[in-house]
């Protein structure tokens, strides 16, 4: 009846066509990679700080924000991206030192109820600072000239060089967290705290120093993320709020207290949610709270945390 | 949980022929504040019934209040509003087999994970209104509200009554959730569940079914939840995401450890306090959430037992402040520590 139209190829002429073809699936893929990748820097210092504290820090998004934010002021005070990265590095590091001897060092001991108001409190605190500095508007940070070019992968396909720095970036930083993790003596005594903290503590280490470094580097990491995410995705207000709760789905999804289950449930969510707005995008939003909930319904502890 | 004393059950009374005075002596607006108040009191209670009764502590229970809002948006036609006797009903039906399917799910796992699944059925809910157009999207919808109707009479309300009656049905509402869930504590039902909360294992090697313990508590909850919800919808006539949104579940765990978990009263000091505070740093400065954030800080640093367990001095401690377990319960760790 209708030769042309029900032939196999009249996939061509339909609406879905130009989303099918190789280089977007390229494009969409790399942008996962990259989004999943940006999603482990701050769901690695959630599992972490989880895993060695028991601390549930809802206001780790606001750190994020924090991260972005600064982004922004350094970039329009100086002009350049490149000071604002050690710089949100820095800034994180002393932040974290300071919340940890201050606030959070009162609180590993205490119910989760009482973390989550306490961290919920300091949601509300950040986002009123971040008003009363920067106010309430929506800012774009340039990407670094440096990076402002697209490199061309195949023939009428190019990719942002920025999003390829970020790929690069954030894997450098998840190796380094590997080698900390997994080939240094304080990564070992981290791990071992993980575990059991008990032992730990006999075996005469101070926990409370390994609880700063581990918190530090936790902040760092989410500042850093905000940085290296400002010229992707621009400043807003409670920007942190959407990151922290998909960065919470990483944490279960990849088991808590995992570094490296965080870092495949990042990969996994950051594909699963960019080629789900890409091609299903009714249901996209869905789609990651579906895949979290079917995988603790079928492994209760993570799909890499210890089976139970 | 209920007061133990004849002194607390005066002023529980006291407390509710205040609340029900209320309307007669200040301003419209702030009629609407109070049913506002009385609504998240009631979301708080029952969100109390999993964590502070049961010992779960669960972030997504505005599901349950926000599903109840839109159930009635859903059933309204647009002309015309329904009678609440239709409304509620429904619309705590639909909030109670929500939270069957969702506890049935996420009470086969426990603490963080029972937190964070809790949140993922939430947020799915959040998304599902936001991003397609079953509920008007992400800006939300206007509907016609119930109306006040019973066997075919129509209560006709001028545009001042109305705030004030709906003010008294969140009342009678609130009033008897206090007391049918005070009930329910006293009964074997509500002793396993303190004895959950105590210590599961030992409650299941007694020979209980813990699980369908929890899951009648989650399902109740729930229900209670869209108690309020569908109050939200008689209330404001409007619906938007944010209902269902985790903020809102967030909000109402504030509450309820603002005001003390270890007592049935507590939750609605909480929330009204809360309330009350949201609106004083409104009046007083511009940055309604620092000073929020600050207060909130101040109690969960310095008033680990909410604002029903600050210490009075002596006698009337015991007999406003008398609750089942002694504060010291749940202090005691957080002052070793602090």
């Amino acid at each position: 009846m209708c030769p042309d139209r029900c032939s196999p190829f009249a996939i061509r002429n339909s609406p879905f066509a130009h989303t099918m073809d190789v280089a977007g699936l390229l494009a969409q893929l790399l942008n996962g990679l990259q989004y999943g990748l940006l999603l482990f820097l701050i769901a690695s210092g959630l599992t972490l700080i989880f895993g060695v504290m028991g601390i549930i820090n809802l206001a780790h998004g606001s750190l994020f924000m924090v991260g972005a934010y600064a982004a922004f002021v350094v970039t329009s005070a100086t002009g350049s991206l490149w000071i604002a990265l050690p710089a949100g590095m820095l800034g994180g590091i002393i932040l974290g030192l300071l919340l940890e001897r201050f606030l959070f060092r009162y609180f590993y001991r205490r119910e989760h109820l009482d973390q989550v108001l306490l961290t919920f409190a300091l949601i509300l605190l950040f986002e009123e600072a971040r008003s009363l500095v920067v106010g309430n508007d929506f800012y774009s940070v340039p990407v670094p000239p440096a990076l402002d070019f697209s490199i061309p992968i195949t023939e009428g396909f190019s990719y942002s060089a920025y999003r390829f720095a970020v790929i690069g970036m954030c894997l450098l930083l998840a190796l380094l967290m590997f080698l900390w993790i997994e080939r240094t003596r304080l990564g070992a005594i981290i791990r071992a705290a993980a575990e059991k903290p008990e032992m730990v503590d006999v075996l005469g280490i101070d926990a409370r120093r390994i609880h700063l470094i581990v918190f530090a580097v936790g902040t760092a990491l989410a500042l850093t993320a905000g940085v290296l995410a400002a010229p992707l995705y621009s400043v807003y207000p409670n920007m942190g709020d959407g990151f922290l709760i998909i960065s919470f789905v990483v944490v279960v999804i990849g088991g808590l207290g995992s570094v490296s289950g965080a870092f495949w449930s990042a990969l996994l969510i950051g594909l699963v949610d960019t080629l789900g707005k890409a091609y299903l995008p009714v249901v996209a939003g869905l789609g990651v709270y579906v895949l979290m909930a079917a995988v603790l319904l079928w492994r209760p502890s993570g799909l890499f945390g210890p089976r139970s | 949980m209920l007061p133990e004393s004849k002194l607390g059950w005066m002023g529980l009374a006291l407390g509710a022929a205040v609340l029900a005075a209320v309307p007669l002596f200040v301003r419209p607006y702030y009629v609407e504040l109070g049913t506002y108040a009385l609504i998240a009191a009631m979301l708080a209670l029952s969100l109390n019934l999993l964590v502070g009764c049961t010992g779960l502590v669960s972030l997504g229970h505005g599901a349950f209040y926000g599903l109840a809002a839109y159930t009635v948006y859903l059933i309204t036609p647009e002309e015309h509003g329904l009678s609440l006797l239709v409304t509620l009903p429904v619309a705590v039906l639909a909030a109670g087999v929500a939270a069957l399917v969702v506890g049935a799910l996420s009470l086969r796992t426990r603490g963080f994970f029972f937190l964070m699944v809790t949140l993922a059925f939430g947020q799915m809910l959040f998304f599902l209104f936001h991003d397609t157009k079953i509920g008007g999207g992400a800006d939300g919808a206007f509907l016609a509200r119930p109306t006040l109707s019973l066997l075919g009479f129509e209560l006709e309300l001028t545009r001042r009554q109305r705030p004030v009656a709906i003010y008294y049905i969140g009342l009678v509402q609130m009033v008897a959730m206090y007391a049918g869930l005070a009930l329910l504590l006293r009964s074997l039902f509500g002793r396993v569940l303190e004895g959950i909360r105590v210590n599961e294992n030992r409650m299941q090697a007694i020979g209980y079914n813990t699980y369908r313990y929890k899951l009648a508590a989650f399902v109740i909850a729930g229900m209670l939840a869209g108690v309020a919800g569908h109050m939200w919808a008689l209330h404001r006539g409007f619906v938007n995401p944010e209902l269902v949104g985790w903020h809102r579940s967030a909000e109402a765990l504030l509450m309820i450890l603002f005001g003390g978990l270890n007592t049935l009263h507590g939750p609605i000091l909480g929330a009204l306090a809360f309330t009350g505070l949201g609106e004083v740093a409104q009046l007083l400065t511009e940055r309604k959430l620092l000073v929020e954030g600050l207060v909130i800080l101040f109690v969960v640093l310095l008033l680990p037992n909410g604002l029903s367990g600050m210490r009075l001095p002596g006698g009337w401690k015991r007999g406003l402040a008398a609750t089942g377990r002694p504060p010291a319960e749940r202090g005691a760790e957080s002052l070793r520590h602090g």
